[in-house]
């Protein structure tokens, strides 16, 4: 055998183990996943009072006082560190760790260790944003919390991180499924991509414009390669999970895998089209924008083969309704997305709310949905009781799907419009502002309905943590049973 | 799957390849570029930003001004960047060399301000606009930025520096009162006021007419 074999045969000490009911996974799981969705849910609710703050400032300036930390530029960055770093990698943190060890068929042991891990994310996580809220943010996209954090951020995140990696090591299973393949790389691309990015353009800048391309391989990979594939693998998992039948093919899965590895990678110099950079680059970013048809549709194409003819199921499930949804975003937000890496379409869309929109085409429509479809399924199963009530799942699914639905109409069209407009030099740039407000307001209108949804999530959430005898008595699971007769 | 030291290693060739690709190859090809005059003899360009307006850059980062102001012109007929007088030139990689941190930006939610201290030369405009956008920018949804500005009352005399609102201004100081910008206002002025691409460079000549 040679040294590399017997080094990969090491990865797996146990040998055959023996199989753990999942039921025990999910008890050793409790507490860290309870706390790390919790922290979660309150960085999701945070996030959207900086977010309401931020959308009212842009079309309605003198609303608010005029008070420093209150100011847009501040506020739009505390927004997006709570729902990038608080909302959704705690998500990530409660449902990947969740499912690596339930496919791993392996009993997480010194949960605690895990707890405090995360107690450590969101501490430094608290301080960055107070930072950013003080004025001392880095205006470096995607990395705006001060870089005295960071280190604190990297050794939390490392002994998280290495959770998923101790489960898939101690695994009970032969096979290695879809979302194991997907949770794992994720596991180890964030952690490369943050240190990198810390580095070349915080601690050691490079020179020039290469600080701008490190940038954006870090921010569009932070979604490509950390978010995407663990909302990925929470759709391959629910989807044959809840409806009890596997995944159409084996093949389109392991095409999807590895195109997005390839070329997801890639595509983050979109962003600086037309930018002061090699146009050999931006080239490259613009071929590998386009291949990324490839694992998008192939995805697109297993998920639906596996879901076909059970649509009526899917309806039913709140899990499923949400993961549903959230895949069929990510079809849609990726085509859009390659579409955008055209240069004929980005001199249009380049620079205008147009991207906002599609920033949250992928981070709420897809991955945002499949995240709450992933809670919706796992904590029954963490606390052994149902969720208390229906009606607050149902508001919830709605308030977000149509919240989300009116914002990205809003910001798609609206920044079109404001596209057309900038590239005529007729039309004088006060007035290509001023025809956003209507958008803008739109817009705003559109995050109260999120607001709504988060709030009945919320709510619900607690409910059926402090609030658990009564809901005991309900039989079966919560689900969508209006049409139970049919 | 089952070969798992193909996924391991597949895993790490990708994120790999892309940072090779992007990153290690542009800090090849331009990582080391240096200032450059155009004929032998003169200052090289671009020059280190120099004092008050590298502190009001700070002011500038912090206030997150970044996410609604680029800062690049792109090459004539790709926008309408030149249509707009945003810049002479395009901007090429050498321009930003000295930059300790680079705001490119990706939003023109307001005008690119790559070339603004040439385009708006006027320190008393750009307080005022600081101060309360609508005053020169009726309509604007840009916010005001009063919190780097003191209201005082007049001493002896008034200020010099002292901002002069226009007539029937509304949010204008009562009599006997002053609006004076504070050490942060100055310095973000003596920024947004150095920037400007008033030289070539081999790579990049200031477009003729045509």
């Amino acid at each position: 055998m040679s040294p590399l074999a017997s080094f990969f045969g090491a990865i797996r000490p146990g040998g055959d183990r023996p199989k753990v009911q999942l039921t025990q996974i999910d008890e050793s799981m409790r507490s860290p996943c309870v706390f790390f969705i919790m922290a979660a849910l309150s960085w999701l609710v945070a996030g959207t009072v900086f977010a309401l703050l931020a959308s009212f400032t842009l079309h309605a300036p003198d609303y608010f006082p005029n008070w420093e930390w209150l100011t847009f530029g501040r506020v739009r960055s505390a927004h997006l560190n709570a729902v990038a770093y608080g909302w959704s990698n705690n998500a990530v943190f409660a449902v990947g760790l969740w499912l690596m060890a339930r496919l791993c068929r392996t009993e997480v042991r010194h949960g605690g260790l895990l707890l405090v891990a995360g107690l450590f994310w969101n501490v430094g996580l608290f301080c960055g944003i107070l930072g950013i809220l003080n004025g001392n943010m880095t205006s470096v996209e995607w990395l705006e919390m001060p870089s005295s954090v960071a280190p604190l951020l990297v050794a939390s995140y490392a002994l998280i991180g290495v959770w998923g990696i101790l489960s898939f090591r101690y695994r009970a299973t032969d096979h290695v499924y879809v979302s194991q393949w997907y949770i794992l790389a994720a596991l180890f691309w964030f952690p490369w991509l943050y240190v990198v990015a810390q580095v070349m353009i915080l601690w050691m800048p490079a020179r020039g414009t290469v600080q701008s391309i490190t940038n954006w391989w870090f921010a569009h990979n932070v979604l490509g390669l950390w978010y995407t594939p663990m909302g990925l693998a929470a759709a391959y998992y629910f989807i044959p999970k809840v409806l009890g039948r596997p995944i159409h093919s084996y093949y389109l899965s392991v095409i999807g895998f590895w195109s997005l590895a390839l070329f997801y990678n890639w595509a983050g110099v979109h962003h600086l089209i037309g930018g002061p950079i090699p146009v050999w680059l931006i080239s490259a970013g613009i071929v590998a924008s386009v291949m990324m048809v490839i694992p998008v549709i192939v995805t697109a194409v297993n998920h639906h083969m596996t879901v076909v003819g059970q649509f009526k199921a899917v309806w039913m499930s709140p899990t499923l309704r949400f993961i549903v949804f959230g895949a069929m975003s990510y079809t849609l937000a990726s085509l859009i997305g390659s579409a955008m890496a055209l240069r004929e379409v980005n001199v249009v869309t380049h620079f205008t709310h147009f991207t906002v929109g599609h920033a949250h085409h992928g981070a709420y429509a897809f991955f945002t949905m499949t995240m709450f479809g992933s809670i919706y399924f796992m904590m029954p199963r963490l606390l052994n009781r149902e969720w208390p009530s229906a009606f607050l799942i149902r508001v919830h699914f709605w308030a977000a799907a149509l919240g989300i639905t009116l914002m990205l109409l809003a910001l798609h069209v609206g920044g079109w419009i404001q596209g057309l407009e900038m590239n005529n030099p007729d039309i004088p740039f006060l007035d290509t502002v001023k025809n956003t407000v209507p958008w803008l307001i739109s817009r705003s209108l559109a995050g109260c309905l999120l607001a709504i949804g988060h709030l009945a999530f919320f709510i619900n959430f607690f409910w059926m943590l402090w609030g658990g005898e009564t809901v005991e008595e309900l039989e079966g699971p919560t689900l969508f049973n209006e049409q139970v007769e049919g | 799957m089952k070969n798992l030291p193909l996924l391991f290693l597949g895993i790490f060739f990708c994120i790999a390849f892309s940072w090779t690709g992007l990153i290690l190859s542009s800090q090849i090809q331009f990582g080391s570029l240096e200032p450059i005059a155009i004929e032998e003899g003169e200052r090289p360009h671009p020059r280190k930003p120099v004092g008050l307006a590298d502190q009001g850059k700070q002011v500038y980062i912090g206030n997150g001004c970044m996410y609604c102001h680029s800062q690049q012109t792109r090459r004539k007929g790709f926008g309408a960047d030149f249509d707009r007088g945003w810049g002479e030139r395009q901007t090429v990689p050498r321009d930003y060399i000295l930059q300790k941190r680079v705001l490119l930006g990706t939003m023109r939610t307001g005008p690119d301000l790559m070339n603004v201290g040439q385009r708006l030369s006027s320190r008393d405009w750009h307080h005022l606009h600081l101060y309360d956008p609508q005053i020169t920018s009726e309509g604007s949804v840009m916010p005001p930025f009063g919190f780097l500005y003191r209201t005082q009352e007049i001493g002896d005399a008034p200020s010099d520096h002292a901002l002069r609102f226009p007539p029937n201004y509304e949010g204008a100081p009562e009599s006997g009162y002053e609006v004076v910008p504070s050490a942060r206002a100055e310095a973000l002025v003596d920024y947004l006021l150095s920037l400007k691409i008033n030289y070539e460079l081999p790579e990049s000549k200031f477009a003729s007419d045509d």
